[in-house]
């Protein structure tokens, strides 16, 4: 509890201009949002009409007074050994995600790949951006390509944290380097158990995700030393910060 | 800060080395990694040369002779070897995050474009990367295509390139004609190795998960991220974690209906797609021994389809006969000493039994895994996914819409003249629309010239017409990866398709609804001969 109090407080002076690796408002505003307001994020505000908006449990699982790193929204529920060619096809691969206007661009592709039997699409048509800010997958999730575009483009598309059972090695490392997302590991198969827009919460300093639709709480490994390299917004922006490379004098 | 700084200036401390020690000069190369194995087999060995356990070397390590380095208690595995050396740590146990000197940093056009901002954004806009010499950039997948920013991404790469005076940069200028482009190459893995870029005891890192190809060569090679290449690209240098070692080994003769491929699917079948998840998969046994350099390389390309961090093959004589040869003009103007250091002691190299076996008895593993490859059957991977193991005979019902031969897994010259030998014994032409897609552009000239033993004097692709398939395509990675909509062959419809590439996820090869059918090229070109997936034990016994 310590070290994530200690990690957040950082974040709160931290400059937005000088550190993210990519472009990422969303996970930035998200990570104020939650400090300012509770736990109440963005995201919640574009909730289909028949969920209920306001959660009052959310709200209090996360007192104002403790600078806790929490997320909150809708979540995308998807099954076992979802690869990179089905979060971001290989067609659209020739948008490079460093470059701002096709971060974006790359960011309405996200889980575009899943196959038909997926009936709720995890962007409507003409949005580019998602409105389920969590993703719950099963075993090896973002196995397959190297491609760096796949946690890139769930970070684009909105999304700040995947829950899954166990992660494939280059996309887990990816998303840490790149600071995207959080891919948090559940302790049971949580995939199984949660469906496609239930509000859940995640809180990472006690690493457990509440399900608000079903009312159950799941345990998360804890993140560990890749928690605090995501909240500064990338391998880059953390050994910024920690002083482990120089600051950019530009 | 000081992290930083000493990124900078290590990479020398390399080649500083003192030769006159009183050891004679030639025991250098060979004494490499003998630091921990000695103390396990005999410290004071008669014959010199078997102090050697195969394989790796270290050149930097045999400063530390082995009576001095105190006591070793573990013989390292063949990853931690070659991780111990580029991090320049005497031992290291599996789980420890270590900074590793990178040898080659290999980009293409898809990551490229996108490392290369990571690099510029990071380091700065007027940045040098740490050694143009050991970036090799390679346009590979996207190349025959209208796509304009599929075109821009290469020319981001030949602008960079330009800019940073990179030595090994394979272009592409006129799409329309490969044959004019004499630096282009074609499917990165397989051009790492004809260019002679993949080197043993080395570490390679490059922004594809097939990377762990190169592992083939008895070298240290795995996939990374934009991000991480993009920190390469100014430091030189990872932090990577040690992986521990599952240790596969397969012996007895090869059955001659069988291939690589059929080993990679049995043992990715047997672990599942996740059963080597941060792990390093070292191949060996008499089979390993006696594959050539092309089915170790398809062995240990789908090491990342079990989840895999790298694969490797310790180099033997096989390793070192085909590095002499792609790197016949590298010699000769290497000024390197690690270069030359590295190829000098290939004599020292064979593999000899007893030294394997006591490396193997002493070295650690985290588990073994045991194949009679005699006993083995032609194997396929249904839809969709690369563990979903069956035999080619009890799919023999699914009927096909097409095959598809090409990639860095089964576009190689070896790959297609296994596909010729089936044609060849079946004398028949093909029932489905056939596609080939060499992988490089030397594959594509074997394909066109050499003969196919047995045929009396036929090339490949004389064999390829004769049996009705298309045209040999333009050396790329295709439609193995969909790729843009006017990829050749790829699958804009939901077919169901037999190909010799790695995955088959849905949509992997276009359609997401497509089905694709993983096999070896022997079982492709018997399934393209019948229309249905087809043993190729029914056209080569």
């Amino acid at each position: 509890m310590a070290l994530w109090s200690s990690s957040t407080t950082i974040s709160l002076s931290k400059n937005p201009n000088s550190s993210t690796t990519y472009p990422k408002p969303s996970l930035f505003f998200l990570s104020l949002v939650s400090l300012k307001l509770s736990s109440f994020k963005p995201l919640t505000s574009r909730a289909p009409p028949h969920q209920p908006l306001s959660i009052p449990r959310a709200a209090s699982t996360t007192p104002s007074t403790t600078p806790a790193t929490s997320f909150h929204g809708h979540c995308y529920v998807v099954g076992d050994n979802i690869d990179t060619d089905q979060i971001i096809p290989a067609e659209y691969l020739t948008l490079v995600p460093s470059n701002p206007n096709e971060y974006e661009k790359l960011g309405s592709y996200a889980l575009v790949g899943l196959p038909a039997t997926y009936k709720t699409r995890f962007i409507e048509p003409n949005q580019t951006k998602t409105k389920y800010a969590i993703v719950i997958g099963g075993d090896n999730f973002g196995c397959g390509s190297s491609r760096e575009h796949a946690p890139v483009a769930l970070g684009a598309a909105g999304v700040v944290a995947v829950v899954a059972d166990s992660y494939a090695r280059i996309f887990f490392r990816n998303s840490v380097a790149t600071g995207e997302i959080y891919p948090l590991e559940s302790e049971v198969r949580i995939c199984e158990e949660c469906k496609t827009g239930d509000l859940v919460s995640i809180e990472l300093a006690e690493s457990k995700l509440i399900n608000h639709t079903s009312g159950k709480e799941y345990k998360l490994k804890p993140i560990g030393d890749a928690g605090p390299v995501i909240e500064a917004g990338g391998i880059f922006a953390y050994a910024r910060k920690t002083g482990m490379i120089p600051s950019r004098t530009a | 800060m000081e992290d930083m700084d000493k990124i900078k200036v290590q990479p020398k401390i390399l080649l500083q080395k003192k030769p006159n020690t009183s050891e004679p000069q030639k025991d250098l190369g060979r004494s490499g990694f003998s630091s921990s194995s000695s103390t396990i087999s005999i410290p004071k060995c008669k014959k010199p040369i078997s102090k050697k356990t195969v394989s790796v070397m270290a050149p930097q390590q045999s400063e530390r002779r082995p009576a001095t380095t105190g006591s070793v208690k573990t013989a390292l595995t063949m990853t931690e070897k070659i991780l111990a050396r580029a991090s320049e740590k005497p031992q290291l146990n599996p789980g420890e995050n270590v900074w590793v000197n990178v040898d080659i940093l290999m980009t293409h056009d898809v990551c490229g474009p996108g490392s290369i901002g990571i690099f510029k954004k990071e380091f700065g806009e007027d940045a040098k990367v740490w050694d143009r010499e050991k970036v090799v950039i390679i346009p590979d997948h996207y190349i025959f295509t209208k796509e304009e920013r599929a075109n821009r991404n290469v020319d981001i790469l030949r602008d960079f390139c330009n800019e940073q005076n990179i030595k090994y940069f394979y272009d592409i200028k006129d799409r329309s004609n490969f044959k004019a482009n004499p630096d282009y190459k074609g499917v990165c893995h397989v051009a790492l190795a004809q260019e002679g870029h993949c080197r043993p005891g080395e570490v390679l890192l490059g922004t594809d998960s097939h990377t762990c190809t190169a592992g083939a060569f008895g070298q240290f090679a795995t996939g990374i991220g934009n991000t991480d290449a993009g920190f390469v690209l100014g430091a030189g240098k990872l932090l990577l974690k040690v992986p521990p070692t599952l240790r596969f080994v397969m012996d007895g003769e090869m059955p001659d209906y069988l291939l690589a491929k059929d080993l990679i699917l049995q043992i990715i079948g047997e672990i599942s797609v996740a059963g080597a998840t941060y792990k390093s998969m070292e191949f060996v046994g008499t089979t390993v021994e006696s594959l050539t350099m092309e089915e170790r390389m398809t062995l240990c390309n789908m090491v990342v389809e079990a989840g895999g961090k790298n694969g490797v093959v310790p180099a033997d004589n096989t390793t070192f006969k085909y590095l002499e040869v792609c790197l016949a003009d590298f010699f000769m103007d290497c000024s390197s000493w690690l270069r030359i250091k590295h190829l000098c002691p290939m004599n020292q190299f064979i593999v000899m039994r007893k030294q394997v076996m006591a490396y193997f008895l002493a070295s650690r593993f985290l588990s073994e895994y045991r194949f009679d490859i005699p006993k083995l059957e032609p194997m396929v991977a249904k839809p969709h996914s690369p563990d979903n193991r069956a035999l080619a005979r009890e799919c023999k019902d699914v009927k096909i819409d097409r095959v598809y031969i090409g990639s860095c897994t089964g576009g190689k010259t070896e790959d297609f003249m296994a596909v010729a030998r089936v044609f060849l014994a079946s004398g028949n032409r093909v029932k489905v629309p056939t596609f080939l897609v060499p992988a490089t552009q030397k594959v594509w000239m074997d394909i066109f010239t050499l003969p196919v033993p047995g045929s009396g004097g036929k090339t490949c692709s004389q064999i390829f017409e004769e049996a009705g398939c298309d045209t040999p395509a333009s050396p790329s990675c295709g439609a193995c990866l969909g790729g843009p909509k006017d990829t050749h062959a790829r699958m804009n419809e939901p077919l169901v398709c037999v190909s010799t590439t790695n995955r088959n996820f849905p949509g992997r090869m276009g359609h997401r609804e497509g089905q694709i059918y993983l096999a070896s090229p022997y079982t492709a070109a018997a399934s393209a001969l019948t229309g249905y997936v087809t043993d190729p034990r029914e056209f080569l016994q």
